[in-house]
């Protein structure tokens, strides 16, 4: 069986047709968490903007988000997009409108979290220098939280991975679907196709998820390091 | 623009209404059940982690791993469609016939949302100092005592808020049971939008009942809290 059907596991029909299976999962995670960083970024500023008129929608944008299930927003990507722009979007784009909308406004939490877990004073300082606003974030704050929320970031992109499972009930011929055709085609052994793709989720989720907190581990040691410095 | 636009008859009455509301309901029944089952077991779960016998925390550690690091969506898959198999024909075919659908997803839900859960509270009994633990076992009670009398009762109050969000997840991932045809809130808007041809009402209609539902979780969380406020140690 792994060997008749093992390559369409992995890539799906490519190259005699469209890219599928693991590589179709794993390129979808990647370009969902890349570009719902910007956006990401962008909202979790406006979460703890000093102006209320940005953090207030941005506030609440973020809370319906949040407050609805992903499928949620597939649905309405797959179903209602196309009849408001006219256009009819492919499976892959929909799934990825639909991650990237999603994933970015968890990311917006965890830069929030980044930038108030640090000191007030790093704020202060930067302004009292004579950097405006938006100045003293780009070049004091957000380097320094960018670096904490690395480990947020690889657990991310484990949510991520897992999410676009749901490309599946559209239709979209990313892992877990193809090995729904798999099963329809062997038909005889479901227990071991479904244990199969289980096992592939793990060991990404599982590797990506110990390199967070190996990170995470790392961080919290060597940032600072006030023993080395002393000495030096 | 036709006056057609937006008809939202469909949902105060009718057929359609019936069906949004039925899938609703049975959200919510999903969730509800879950919970009482996904609790205990995440309690169990975190005291095999905790228990310092070596197998069992390793077994423990191995469920919560394996679960945690696949989709939901897997779960459902393998519980409908692979797990039946090793049951005996005349057996699996009654499940088919007898909404096998909301039982395999009310088993994936329970595993998934209690490994995650497990983990809160194994952190909620981590939170509270060891002497608890040893001043009962010091007074005479048996290690599962101890914990039941002494630690768990502080511990679960330190537990509350990670939980609430918790149900949270839990409340949104009941919409993936759709993938294996449980007749829930996401199926029967998915379902009206096939036989009306009209996205907009029924997915409006679940949004706002999914938003609604995960306010009144969050709504319950923070009145738990003020109630309860965690005593400072």
């Amino acid at each position: 069986m792994l060997e008749q059907y093992g390559l369409y596991f992995l890539v799906g029909l490519y190259p005699k047709g469209p890219l599928g299976g693991l590589a179709l999962t794993l390129l979808l995670a990647s370009a969902g968490l890349l570009l719902a960083m910007p956006l990401g970024l962008l909202l979790g500023l406006g979460r703890i903007s000093p102006w209320r008129a940005l953090r207030w929608p941005v506030t609440g944008l973020v809370f319906v988000v949040r407050a609805t299930p992903l499928l949620m927003v597939v649905f309405w990507a797959y179903f209602f997009l196309p009849s408001l722009t006219g256009v009819r979007t492919d499976r892959f784009n929909t799934m990825l409108i639909a991650l990237v909308v999603f994933d970015a406004a968890y990311l917006a939490e965890i830069v929030r979290a980044g930038i108030q877990a640090l000191p007030k004073g790093q704020m202060e300082a930067a302004r009292s220098l004579g950097l405006g606003y938006v100045q003293a974030m780009r070049l004091v704050l957000l380097p320094q939280a960018l670096r904490h929320m690395l480990p947020s970031l690889v657990n991310q992109f484990v949510s991520t991975i897992k999410e676009t499972s749901l490309g599946y009930i559209i239709g979209l011929a990313e892992v877990s679907f193809i090995a729904t055709q798999i099963n329809t085609l062997v038909f005889v052994l479901p227990t071991q196709i479904y244990l199969t793709l289980g096992l592939t989720y793990f060991v990404m989720c599982f590797g990506l998820s110990r390199l967070a907190y190996w990170l995470e581990r790392r961080l919290s040691t060597s940032p600072h390091r006030p023993a080395k410095e002393v000495t030096a | 623009m036709p006056s057609h636009l937006f008809d939202f008859s469909i949902l105060a009455s009718g057929r359609y209404h019936d069906m949004l509301l039925s899938g609703l309901w049975l959200s919510l029944q999903l969730l509800a059940v879950t919970l009482v089952l996904a609790l205990p077991l995440a309690v169990a779960v975190a005291l095999l982690r905790l228990s310092g016998v070596r197998i069992l925390q390793a077994l423990a550690w191995t469920y919560v791993e394996a679960v945690r690091n696949v989709p939901l969506l897997a779960h459902m898959l393998f519980w409908y469609f692979g797990a039946p198999e090793l049951l005996p024909e005349d057996l699996r075919s009654w499940l088919y016939e007898h909404n096998f659908e909301a039982l395999a997803a009310t088993i994936a839900l329970t595993l998934y949302a209690a490994a995650y859960m497990s983990e809160d509270v194994r952190s909620g009994i981590r939170a509270i100092p060891r002497v608890q633990l040893e001043a009962g076992r010091a007074l005479g009670f048996g290690f599962l005592a101890s914990m039941r009398l002494v630690v768990l009762p502080q511990a679960l109050r330190v537990t509350v808020p990670p939980l609430v969000s918790q149900v949270l997840n839990l409340w949104k991932d009941t919409s993936i049971a759709t993938v294996i045809g449980t007749a829930e809130l996401m199926y029967q808007a998915a379902k009206v939008e096939t036989a009306t041809f009209r996205s907009f009402e029924p997915f409006a209609f679940a949004t706002l009942s999914y938003l609604l539902v995960s306010l009144l979780i969050t709504g319950l969380g923070l009145w738990y809290q003020h109630l309860h406020p965690a005593r400072a140690s």
